[in-house]
């Protein structure tokens, strides 16, 4: 039986200023109870920091540090040698978060040399898909066609006009022993991973697709909804590589066509006015198709 | 035991000693040999940390802040660019009330680019809330650092600590240095003991978002620990004295001063040029006496007052300067004084900048060409001929 | 209580902070068609859902009203209820 469903007490206590219906942090409280409390878990500024963290108050039952928006993983690094210092690693395990903007972006850096020196830490990457707490900004992980507040649909534009940066493929070619993506449409398949990871000695990184209802204009109670829809499309797949190898990916029986997908959410409402909209809706299919035939998720 | 050792060399020396667990750096020249002789330590199991060989010294800062949470003792050297890069760290660590060491090897700042000897990089961070300590010669500098633990892990305190050194005037030479025994060492510096890290056992929640009701009292009390920081730096340096036999100052240095009509004031190696001047000077008849500030921050205000109380005649010699403003130590010098019944002739003079060479008789001749009617703001071996390459200089 | 040096928060302390005060609806759970399937504990983002023997319940104390847990539920034994205060 799941642990998550047995849990007692949530390692992220609630009282936190979260939005209602907020996927970012349903996937951090299923991360951490999936890990348990023997963690030291360092996260960068961001929605989950800012929400959780309002002194006097925090709502984190495990040892957690925030220090800046880009160094998440390098703080990670320290903590991580300091237990192997003190003899504690492996015992404790190490937990580097970070929103897609601290990740993909201002973070690359500290993240690309914590991955090359090789850290035994499981790096978590929230995909909300644009800079959220600071008012809905683009980040390199808004997808095509996103109207955010810097790349906004207007007389002149479509949104966002760049494709996802492909941060599992950077992964890889650091080599990292296990690189997975999840989805909170799907918390046991979620745990499974993040367990998996945890038993995996080195550098770790599980990019959880996580919806903003406001951030991506949808209705509180239609998070999992939206997750689900980006899964049975194949915008966001749904995979798991270990040592460089694909081993597993959730197939989908019967893929959703993109509209399925991008209807409900204003950021791509633009899209469904005219003949311009449908031209761009069918390049999002393209995405998706090819995100099919990559990791073979049909059949 | 004297070893005949470069200045770098005594760093790794004093860090070892420290027994720090982890460190992390970047290379940036003239701190390389630092570094280069830790890791070899480490190599060659003399040294038992994690060495962490990060991309960038953001990074580094980043390592040491989360290793120091952890509470393992931490250490990281750096200089100009690096400590530029660092800077957003630099004032987390602080906040934080990490007590980890760094040491500075003071180099000038890009634009344009320039690796050789002045104080613009740690000056910049002034006002992080980080003690800054400044040494004269490469004694002193394998000295402070153990000093540096002591101060900044003093539970009064619970500050990082900057260890300055000029970059390739002291990191690069060769001097004799007393050595340290481990068991000596082990009993000055004993192993770090933090009142909170992160643990399992104990769980905390560190690097808090402090709304407006809660964010003045954390400065607040910053600068109350940095007020005690004076007295613990004295302690320390009396406690070392009294162990080791050495005491080069505590937050500052006093040589020569009495009865001096005239003081020289200045931070780091250029004291010990200016000791030279001042024996000689001495000679000839001339009271004159050396002021050192050797702890620069916290600002030893009482001290530098109380030892310029009855002088006539100061001249601060600084290796930076505020860029729109005026010397940097004159100006902290000229408010510890505003209250002074007697109003001296109080004047900055900008020396080696870039690198540039402080010979004992450019020193000479700015005493003895001392005036009241200066500008506040002098340069010392200014090549006005030089000023035609720059554009908006009005060379009148 | 330790002496909160640079602030660290003790653990959990949020639930000082009671969010139901946001809500406008509540999640009303009917035990009458539910199969224990837990996916409502699971799926509440705020992790204030839990049951005991089996019978399902949240805590308005923190409860933000969102609907997640409502949309969620196989059997539709979840109904949210404007609330008037």
């Amino acid at each position: 039986m799941s642990q998550l469903a047995e849990q007692k007490e949530n390692l992220l206590a609630p009282g936190h200023n979260a939005c209602a219906g907020c996927g970012l942090v349903l996937a951090a409280r299923l991360v951490l109870n999936a890990a348990g409390p023997d963690v030291i878990v360092t996260n960068a500024t961001g929605c989950l920091e800012v929400t959780t963290t309002n002194y006097p108050q925090s709502a984190w039952r495990v040892p957690w540090i925030h220090s800046l928006f880009e160094n998440s993983a390098a703080v990670a690094s320290g903590v991580e040698a300091s237990l192997r210092a003190q003899g504690k690693l492996g015992r404790v395990k190490v937990i580097a978060q970070g929103g897609d903007g601290a990740t993909a972006d201002i973070g690359m850096m500290c993240l690309s040399g914590m991955w090359e020196r090789g850290h035994d830490i499981l790096y978590v990457c929230y995909d909300n898909e644009a800079y959220m707490n600071t008012g809905i900004q683009r980040s390199s992980l808004t997808p095509f066609d996103a109207s955010t507040s810097t790349s906004p649909s207007g007389k002149v534009s479509l949104g966002n006009p760049t494709l996802k940066k492909d941060v599992p493929a950077i992964a890889l070619a650091h080599r990292l022993p296990y690189v997975a993506t999840a989805s909170v449409a799907y918390p046991q398949d979620l745990e499974k991973k993040v367990k998996k990871a945890l038993s995996i000695t080195g550098p770790k990184y599980l990019q959880i697709h996580s919806p903003c209802p406001l951030g991506w204009g949808f209705k509180t109670a239609l998070t999992i909804k939206a997750a689900k829809a980006a899964a049975q499309t194949g915008l966001y797949p749904l995979f798991e590589y270990e040592n460089g190898q694909l081993i597993s990916v959730r197939k989908i029986a019967k893929p959703q066509p993109v509209e399925a997908y991008l209807k409900d959410q204003i950021r791509f409402r633009h899209l469904f006015k005219d003949e311009v909209g449908k031209e761009q809706i069918a390049k999002i299919q393209e995405i998706a198709n090819d995100n099919i035939k990559k990791f073979s998720l049909t059949g | 035991m004297k070893k005949f050792i470069e200045g770098s060399h005594a760093v790794a020396e004093a860090v070892k000693l420290c027994k720090p667990e982890v460190i992390s750096a970047y290379p940036i020249t003239p701190q390389t040999h630092i570094v280069e002789k830790l890791s070899q330590m480490v190599a060659d199991g003399e040294l038992k940390c994690e060495f962490i060989n990060v991309e960038s010294e953001f990074s580094a800062a980043s390592v040491v802040l989360g290793a120091s949470a952890t509470g393992s003792r931490a250490y990281s050297a750096t200089t100009s660019q690096g400590l530029l890069l660092m800077a957003e760290v630099l004032f987390n660590l602080a906040g934080m009330r990490l007590p980890v060491v760094i040491t500075c090897t003071n180099r000038s700042v890009s634009a344009p680019i320039n690796i050789w000897n002045d104080q613009q990089d740690v000056m910049t961070v002034r006002d992080s809330g980080i003690i800054q300590l400044f040494a004269e010669d490469n004694q002193e500098v394998y000295d402070m650092h153990l000093q540096a633990y002591r101060i900044g892990e003093d539970q009064r305190v619970s500050l990082p600590v900057i260890v300055n050194m000029d970059g390739f005037i002291l990191t690069h030479a060769y001097e004799p240095v007393e050595m340290i025994s481990e068991e000596e060492a082990e009993k000055f510096v004993p192993p770090y003991k933090p009142e909170r890290k992160l643990d399992p056992s104990q769980p905390g929640t560190f690097g808090v978002v402090a709304d407006p009701n809660w964010y003045t009292e954390t400065r607040f009390a910053m600068q109350k620990s940095l007020e005690v920081s004076l007295k613990v730096v004295k302690e320390v340096a009396s406690e070392f004295k009294q162990k080791f036999g050495r005491f080069q100052g505590d937050v500052i240095e006093s040589y020569r001063l009495e009865g001096a009509d005239t003081v020289v004031v200045a931070l780091g190696s250029v004291v010990g040029t200016l000791k030279d001047v001042v024996d000689e000077l001495r000679e000839k008849g001339k009271k004159i006496g050396v002021l050192k500030i050797r702890c620069f921050r916290p600002f030893p205000e009482e001290e530098i007052r109380e030892a310029l109380k009855s002088v006539a005649n100061i001249l601060v010699f600084e290796k930076a300067f505020s860029l729109g403003l005026g010397g940097i130590v004159y100006h902290e010098i000229r408010s510890a004084l505003f209250y002074s019944k007697s109003r001296p002739n109080l004047k900055a003079f900008v020396v080696g900048l870039g690198g540039r060479d402080v010979p004992k008789e450019s020193l000479r001749k700015a005493i003895e060409n001392f005036s009241s009617d200066l500008p506040d703001l002098n340069f010392v071996d200014l090549k006005t001929e030089q000023l035609k390459e720059h554009l908006y200089v009005p060379v009148s | 209580m330790p002496r909160n040096k640079s602030y660290i928060a003790e653990p959990g302390s949020s639930l000082a902070n009671l969010t139901g005060t946001w809500r406008t609806e509540k999640p009303v759970f009917l035990n009458q068609k539910c199969t224990d399937c837990k996916l409502c504990i699971i799926l509440c983002p705020d992790g204030v859902v839990f049951s005991v023997n089996k019978i399902y319940q949240v805590n308005l104390d923190y409860c933000k009203g969102c609907g997640v847990c409502a949309e969620e539920c196989p059997v539709k034994d979840i109904q949210m209820v404007r609330e008037v205060k």
